[in-house]
């Protein structure tokens, strides 16, 4: 893999994207204990196959989705955040208590 | 030994020493599986047989003996990491690699070369003496070294200070040294071997078989093999194993790249290593310079070379080394590093009963091969978790009370 076709910008150089990470629904820190919120900060699947992850093309800082091989190192497609995420995440206000309950 | 080798040599014949048992077909039970036929598979089988007397041992492998990541690392061997957990860990490591070819009767051409870590920084001064001082108040060799003892060192150097990072100091290692790694895991598969220890190559694990949060068995490409414990010593596929599990892992598998140039006479004494242009280098005792430490950007299960890589190893390698920029290149190639958020291994129990973890190897992997199979077999035969071992368990994420090595790796952080 030396280019990658960025949703804003077209195809560019690998080196002008940043690695983001896979993407996870987000935990919702209101509803779980340490544990989970372990696992979302720490575990990952780590696949050998196809994933979804988060990639950031650096000179505009602009983030999208990318799903790839990782066994082939071939990107399949690239494709707007918008597309993945339709609705808006909101968290509730954590009430101060007991994290681990 | 030296009068075997005499009466070998004024032999009229010189028969070849078959080094491990031939394949027998694979039976319906044993006592403990281990998945991954590399230095750490190989060591774990080792010490269950010689130190507890467990041979009923399957040691399988998707591929073959040391064909992974024991084939691909760089043969580092060190102990002056930064935390009091990884300097204790890794320092009886290094004694045990001292003993090890006397052990095996078996040369696994241990060389102490020493080891030199460069500053081109006042910040890198500074953590290098926090890195001697702990190593030594746990009996590790590390001293803080000036310009001058540099020069000593290493008198082909590039110590100008006209250059783009100049050197300041160094962290000088007299512990550190390299070894022969396929004969480190051949010793140990041999040793295992005579033991009644069966080597299963081309035996892929396909799936774990688990019976009330207990492991009972592995399915393989040769059939089902029930047993009393599993351990997983794979290296690079640490994630994609456990998941056979059920197991997730804090793991991201990056492939580390490092490239061997031909052969000169040796000029190049210890291992040198530069976290600030990220590289390090050595000469092996083939005269072959060995530049290593080149992680890719991005996770990937796949061992492809690239020439990014090799233009950024080789710019950083003439920074140090001016005199190798007529040097060709014989050979790149990359390994699977699985990387932890903290830079420590994961060993121990896992949320699997009688399944045990060998996995998180991350750069660190072929340093640990004596101490984290003389560990884990100890595990493995007691159940209990030696105190050696105990702060890099699984757990520990879930705890928040990581093991934060910023000395794992020579070259990448």
């Amino acid at each position: 893999m030396k280019l990658l076709r960025c949703p804003l910008n077209g195809l560019r150089n690998i080196a002008e994207f940043l690695y983001g990470g896979e993407v996870h629904p987000l935990t919702d820190p209101s509803h779980h204990g340490a544990r989970a919120w372990a696992e979302q900060v720490f575990f990952d699947d780590n696949a050998a196959g196809l994933v979804l992850e988060w990639w950031c093309h650096r000179p505009t800082s602009y983030w999208f989705i990318a799903e790839r091989n990782t066994v082939t190192d071939q990107v399949l497609r690239t494709f707007a955040s918008s597309e993945y995420y339709v609705e808006s995440v909101t968290f509730k206000r954590v009430s101060s208590g007991d994290p681990n309950a | 030994m030296p009068f075997g080798l005499l009466k070998y040599g004024l032999r009229k014949q010189h028969p070849g020493q078959h080094h491990f048992t031939p394949t027998k077909p694979l039976k319906s039970h044993y006592d403990v599986v281990i998945i991954g036929a590399g230095g750490h598979g190989c060591s774990i089988a080792y010490y269950l047989a010689k130190q507890h007397g467990i041979t009923d041992i399957a040691l399988i492998d998707k591929a073959y003996l040391g064909g992974g990541n024991t084939a691909r690392n760089t043969a580092v061997i060190r102990s002056n990491y930064l935390t009091e957990s990884g300097v204790n860990f890794y320092r009886d490591s290094v004694e045990l690699y001292q003993g090890l070819s006397n052990e095996f009767g078996y040369n696994i051409m241990m060389e102490n070369r020493g080891q030199l870590t460069l500053a081109h920084s006042d910040a890198a001064i500074r953590s290098f003496r926090w890195r001697a001082e702990v190593n030594q108040h746990l009996g590790v060799r590390s001293e803080l070294v000036d310009r001058q003892t540099i020069r000593e060192l290493v008198p082909n150097l590039n110590l100008s200070e006209d250059s783009r990072f100049p050197i300041l100091a160094g962290l000088w290692h007299a512990d550190g040294a390299t070894a022969r790694h396929d004969a480190v895991v051949w010793g140990y598969a041999r040793g295992a071997c005579q033991r009644g220890v069966e080597l299963h190559q081309l035996t892929e694990a396909q799936g774990i078989e688990i019976d009330a949060g207990r492991v009972v068995g592995v399915r393989t490409n040769r059939g089902k093999i029930a047993c009393g414990a599993v351990v997983q010593a794979v290296a690079g596929a640490s994630s994609v194993v456990g998941k056979l599990a059920g197991i997730k892992l804090p793991i991201h598998s990056f492939p580390l790249q490092a490239m061997v140039t031909q052969p000169y006479k040796p000029v190049l004494t210890p291992h040198v290593s530069s976290p600030h242009v990220h590289v390090y280098v050595h000469q092996t005792s083939r005269g072959e310079f060995v530049i290593g430490g080149g992680s890719d950007p991005y996770p990937l299960y796949h061992t492809r070379a690239t020439l990014d890589q090799r233009e950024i190893l080789s710019a950083a390698t003439l920074e140090l080394f001016p005199f190798l920029a007529q040097a060709k290149v014989l050979r790149q190639w990359a390994g699977t590093t699985d990387m932890t958020p903290d830079y420590s291994p994961i060993m121990g129990l896992s949320p699997v009963e009688n399944y045990y973890l060998d996995a998180g190897w991350g750069t660190w992997g072929f340093k640990a091969t004596p101490i984290s199979g003389k560990t884990m077999a100890e595990l493995v035969a007691t159940g209990k978790v030696p105190a050696l071992i105990q702060p890099f368990e699984l757990e520990r994420f879930y705890r928040f009370q990581q093991v934060n090595e910023a000395g794992a790796t020579a070259a990448s952080h």
